[in-house]
């Protein structure tokens, strides 16, 4: 007779153990690579509006910004590997079922561009100036991708909050994605030329809180775990800094530059919380047993012919 | 392409915890034969005669005790038994496998005897198989970085020989053989222990109709699955992969528009 278990206890598990293992993945490489990626995207797509349009200022901060973050994208997941020397093992095969497979050739043919495109910014060199607005255009496209797949990367797995999620994620990535590019392209631009992003941040930021929301709302019992814990504080902060920050920023942003910096980095923030909550939450999940088995059962129950 | 449509025959485990006597020789020669490292120092953990705990990197296979207070008829009446489970879990083999499909660097592959291996040399301990199985039987080995789990005993199956754990067990527990032969034994032996009273006996993992497409090593339980730390009816996660490539297609989508629409909606 185990000590840990009374003598009436129905078995519901095997002593309480996860049956799941926890994800290997370090919350600061993943959970930040979650929001670093989805900035260097959804920036690229800004800075591609801002060099059509000729706003040259807005193109800069937003083409910087998103070589700065691709390039802690690329430091965050090589450090998390468990051999890193062995990352360009990422390209030997190409696999559509597996989201990180897909994920290192869209970054691989995402990151040159980008570094095309900000390169223009550092180094005056004609040749730069005049392939940018090209890769600029190029990593627009992909950099969507980016800020997306990365959903699909958490949800392709057994992770119970994770995989029960796997429909609203990509909004919701999107949604923040958008949300902390505008926020920061809107603290790092003058005022005359940052209208776009923070039109973007503000309609970004609201999309995200409905896609969240309704994420939170889908009925599964999974979902819980975003309510709790470490994930709950991370949750409730990301929803006050993303609807305050878009606050600030739609209210004052447009005529103060230190609120378009206020807001504008709240939103950020915001950003950064979302991907750590979902991520703590994802990870709560495998070590409680009953949103293996429960929803399993459940499952069961409702394909099982009727007697 | 599996090993059936290869024209191979898939091998296979067939675990009938009914017999299973708790020796944990299958752990041992397990250890011994693909020179898995100890844990360490031994670790008691109060949990019956389990102090192995859970399948891991060092651990490919598993035995699970469960001690249940049951009634036991005596001449007077009845009175309070054990009744003992005791199941050898290990490695599932799944037909339609997570940590193969998701595994970026092709490190996992399926093998002609339609088993599921890591090849070390090209594994870069990624961790994301480790997320992806329903079972939470592939692990890193931490101060190595890779991942492992059981392998049939590739090299033994590429010379002939079963699997080290079935050799070593002494009560045909642990029966290795061709996949389509060792379920039609189970069925008959399920069949034999309905016949006999034990109600609660049921297959797991046997079906080609499951989550996981049938599991290349299932099990006779003798209650429900969870109570030995298994999932009671999994599915594979990458069967929504290609809704969750829309759904991300459409949210990208969706961003592009959103861009757009912030720049052609400027008044300046």
């Amino acid at each position: 007779m185990s000590p840990r278990r009374g003598p009436q206890e129905e078995f519901t598990s095997y002593y309480g153990r996860p049956i799941l293992k926890p994800p290997t993945w370090a919350p600061l490489d993943i959970a930040g690579y979650l929001f670093a990626g989805g900035l260097a995207g959804a920036s690229s797509a800004l800075a591609a509006g801002a060099e059509l349009t000729g706003r040259s200022a807005l193109a800069r901060a937003t083409r910087l910004t998103a070589l700065g973050a691709i390039g802690v994208s690329f430091v965050a997941l090589v450090h998390d590997l468990g051999r890193p020397a062995r990352f360009v093992n990422m390209l030997r095969v190409a696999k559509p079922t597996s989201p990180m497979s897909m994920g290192s050739w869209l970054l691989s043919a995402y990151a040159p561009l980008v570094g095309l495109a900000a390169g223009a910014e550092l180094v005056p060199l004609p040749v730069l100036r005049r392939v940018a607005p090209t890769a600029g255009r190029g990593a627009a496209v992909l950099g969507a991708g980016v800020a997306t797949y990365t959903a699909v990367l958490i949800g392709d797995t057994a992770v119970p909050t994770w995989h029960d999620a796997h429909r609203h994620l990509p909004f919701v990535f999107a949604g923040s994605a958008a949300a902390s590019a505008g926020g920061v392209a809107s603290a790092l631009t003058p005022l005359a030329q940052s209208a776009p992003a923070r039109r973007l941040a503000v309609a970004a930021a609201a999309a995200e809180l409905v896609a969240t929301t309704a994420m939170e709302r889908s009925g599964h019992l999974s979902m819980e775990t975003l309510h709790e814990g470490r994930a709950r504080t991370l949750m409730t902060s990301a929803k006050g800094l993303t609807g305050g920050g878009a606050l600030v920023l739609g209210a004052l942003g447009g005529r103060y530059r230190a609120a378009a910096a206020v807001g504008g980095l709240a939103l950020a923030a915001g950003s950064v919380c979302l991907r750590f909550g979902i991520f703590e939450a994802g990870r709560e999940s495998t070590i409680d047993p009953k949103y293996v088995v429960q929803p399993q059962r459940e499952a069961m129950r409702s394909q099982a012919p009727v007697a | 392409m599996s090993a059936v449509e290869l024209g191979m025959p898939r091998v296979g485990f067939f675990t009938d915890t009914s017999v299973c006597i708790g020796c944990k020789a299958c752990e041992v020669a397990c250890k011994e034969w693909n020179v898995v490292p100890a844990k360490g120092a031994l670790d008691l953990t109060g949990e019956s005669f389990d102090n192995t705990s859970e399948l891991s990197a060092d651990s490919w296979r598993h035995v699970a005790f469960i001690e249940q207070q049951v009634q036991t008829p005596t001449e007077t009446g009845s009175a309070e038994g054990v009744r003992w489970l005791m199941s050898s879990d290990v490695c599932k083999h799944c037909t339609h496998s997570a940590c193969l499909d998701v595994c970026p660097t092709g490190s996992l592959f399926r093998t002609e005897f339609g088993t599921v291996v890591v090849q070390q040399d090209i594994c870069n301990g990624c961790g994301y198989c480790v997320s992806a199985c329903p079972y939470g039987v592939i692990a890193q080995r931490e101060d190595d970085g890779r991942v492992f789990k059981c392998t049939m005993c590739y090299d033994r199956l590429k010379v002939g020989s079963e699997p080290a754990c079935a050799q070593a067990c002494p009560t045909q527990s642990i029966q290795f053989g061709d996949l389509d032969e060792l379920r039609g034994r189970a069925q008959a032996r399920v069949e034999e222990l309905h016949a006999a009273g034990q109600d609660k006996a049921r297959l797991y993992g046997e079906s080609p109709d499951d989550g996981v497409g049938g599991a290349g090593a299932f099990f006779l339980l003798l209650d429900e699955p969870e109570v030995y730390g298994l999932p009671p009816d999994p599915v594979v996660t990458t069967r929504d992969v290609g809704a969750m490539w829309r759904r991300a297609g459409a949210a990208a989508a969706t961003l592009l528009a959103g861009v757009a629409a912030a720049y052609l909606t400027d008044r300046g």
